[in-house]
């Protein structure tokens, strides 16, 4: 009925466009954009953000930046653990070093750094593709974990091994630390993954992002068209490995507080993220967000139901949890093997027509 | 160079310019294979240029070598009058040389608009930053090329499909979509590699006449292969003739058609 472009006519290229060409898509996006803004910051408990709304964030932004790279590139990276290890280190000494700088900068110049290590450890997808690529980025994760661990001045020389985030603050509220409020560190997350994913947004649908795409559709005949193989794929590596070094400062500095490599940035690490963009879709930003909620939310969601409403033991549910999880993954790859994304885009086919299909 | 007549006037009383691209000599070898062995030819501004000769003439891997992909073992390219050094195919399309494929090579994944606005790549020099920032110099640019982009794509006559994606689309568009890429580069040279490889009489004269105004309304040079004698005879200035790696003919289509070699080549000869 209202979801349709009839009659919301285009008269400017500016127009045509804009990321959300039809009316109701627009006000729906403001509406999601006021809730997260304006409501939620006044609902949460800490419960909510640490089980939901903080791992859901900086997944999200993990995922954009990865579906970048295999996405929008094609370039196939397992290395993402490693990456997000290199952002949270990277914030680790700067916070440490210049303890008078903002961490919004800290966790800025950690994506910045995370983005040079990717673009040295995406050096050799000039010469390979596909599964051979995937186990070379394998070797930059098990080298970056290999290197936080025993390399003692990445974490400060510290007994544990650990690193641990000291207490930080914007605006006068601490955003890291112990003495956190529930509202600070989802709203710091939140404006994060908000810049981000309007760059990303930005850059897929420009110069750059149909560079990265027509390499990835076809990469003799992106080279014929004018495209630079060299530049095109280091700076998806760079871009990607930029988002993911965030997240990683945000997963360490906000959402852990201590963390060691080896457990946080492992392998599975990696898988997760990965299974998250091929759940959600590969090159969509939504199928970023969609695989990301979609990993968090379902293992809370089967607990609260198994545990909470039918009563079953906490060790069964943790168990069948898995099991589930795994079922519903294999499940949905087999009805829609383009994710999420794509089923939300059949949605709104279906809902352009509807009430009257014909 | 001077040696060369400045303009030379066409069967058909058209005239075309002087030399733009000339090959000299060039010999392409794989292993032991010698794909191309000593050819040399010229194409003239605005001229359509076929290329012919039968299967595994060398004719593509000519093509390829002109567009970068291949480098000769030896012989020049020259190319506005100055001789070109070894170069990666971006960088011989951004001298202005586009080309389409036998084998269409259309990115799959995007839409129509998408293809062919990364034909603009060339003429688009924001940088990352830019992009990412978006308003400003990145959506000025963006717009700017998408009217070019458009005016590609209403010559072609290709607006209803704009929005569709590349891979939904028949054999016959997905051609045509190709041509229109190549196109919104704004080439001096188009290479065209079987442009109207199985497609049905209709098709092929709806190509015919997009390649002729192509020719005739931007001015382009167009290099073509193509194995449909009738449409080679009909729409080309002047023909170079491949047989085994070897020129066998060099003329106008009424040279080439009466050229003993021509003949042998294509219909076969006595041997006795």
């Amino acid at each position: 009925m209202f979801y349709r472009e009839s009659g919301d006519f285009k008269t400017t290229y500016i127009d045509d466009d804009q990321t959300f060409p039809i009316k109701f898509d627009r006000y729906r996006y403001y509406a999601v954009m006021f809730v997260a803004f304006a409501i939620i910051p006044f609902m949460v408990n800490d419960y909510w953000v640490n089980a939901i709304f903080l791992p859901f964030l900086i997944y999200s932004i993990a995922a954009i930046g990865l579906n970048i790279l295999v996405g929008y590139c094609g370039q196939v990276s397992l290395g993402t653990g490693g990456f997000m290890a290199v952002g949270a280190y990277a914030v680790y000494k700067l916070m440490t070093a210049f303890p008078d700088v903002s961490i919004v900068f800290h966790i800025f110049a950690a994506g910045a750094i995370t983005a040079a290590v990717g673009v040295l450890f995406g050096l050799p997808s000039l010469r390979i593709k596909g599964f051979y690529l995937a186990v070379a980025t394998l070797a930059a994760q098990f080298f970056l974990v290999w290197l936080f661990n025993r390399v003692p001045w990445f974490y400060n020389y510290s007994a544990s091994g650990q690193i641990n985030a000291p207490e930080r603050t914007v605006f006068g509220e601490a955003v890291t630390g112990p003495n956190v409020n529930a509202w600070a560190v989802y709203l710091i997350c939140l404006v994060f993954v908000t810049i981000t994913a309007l760059i990303a947004r930005n850059l897929t649908r420009g110069t750059l992002g149909r560079k990265w795409m027509a390499i990835r559709d076809m990469d003799i005949a992106a080279e014929i068209i004018g495209v630079n193989p060299l530049t095109a794929k280091m700076s998806a590596f760079a871009v990607s490995s930029f988002f993911i070094g965030i997240s990683g400062a945000l997963f360490f500095a906000v959402y852990l507080g201590a963390a060691e490599t080896g457990e946080a940035f492992g392998i599975t690490k990696s898988f997760l993220i990965l299974f998250m963009i091929i759940i959600g879709g590969l090159g969509s930003i939504f199928g970023s967000f969609a695989g990301a909620a979609f990993l968090v939310l379902l293992p809370v969601f089967l607990k609260v139901v198994g545990a909470d409403w039918l009563g079953v033991p906490t060790d069964i549910v943790a168990h069948f949890q898995l099991v589930i999880v795994g079922a519903l993954i294999i499940l949905f790859l087999v009805l829609e093997p383009h994710g999420l994304a794509q089923l939300w885009r059949v949605a709104k086919e279906k809902l352009r027509l509807w009430p009257f299909p014909h | 160079m001077s040696a060369v007549a400045e303009e030379f006037i066409t069967e058909d009383g058209r005239k075309i310019g002087a030399v733009v691209m000339e090959m000299k000599n060039i010999t392409l070898k794989f292993g032991g294979v010698v794909a191309i062995k000593d050819i040399s030819f010229d194409i003239r501004q605005g001229e359509i240029r076929a290329i012919i000769g039968p299967n595994g003439a060398g004719k593509s891997s000519m093509l390829n070598v002109i567009s970068g992909f291949y480098h000769p073992q030896e012989g020049e390219v020259w190319y506005k009058g100055a001789r070109r050094p070894t170069m990666r195919p971006y960088q011989v399309a951004a001298q202005g040389i586009a080309r389409t494929f036998q084998n269409i090579a259309l990115f799959e994944g995007m839409s129509v608009l998408d293809n062919v606005m990364t034909g603009r790549l060339t003429h688009m020099k924001t940088n990352m930053f830019q992009q990412g920032l978006w308003y400003g110099k990145a959506r000025a640019e963006e717009i700017e090329n998408r009217q070019k982009a458009e005016e590609i794509i209403d010559f072609l006559e290709i607006q209803a499909i704009r929005k569709t994606p590349v891979g939904r689309l028949p054999y016959g568009l997905k051609k045509r979509v190709e041509l229109a890429r190549a196109l919104a580069a704004e080439p001096s040279i188009l290479l065209l590699d079987e442009p109207m490889a199985g497609m049905n009489v209709e098709e092929k004269e709806d190509m015919s006449r997009f390649i002729l105004d192509v020719n005739d309304e931007f001015g382009t040079t167009i290099a073509l292969i193509e194995h449909d004698m009738g449409v080679v005879m009909d729409l080309s200035d002047r023909v170079v003739v491949m047989d085994y790696g070897k020129k066998i003919g060099d003329g106008t289509p009424d040279e080439v058609r009466n050229n003993q070699n021509v003949i042998d080549a294509y219909l076969g000869v006595a041997h006795d």
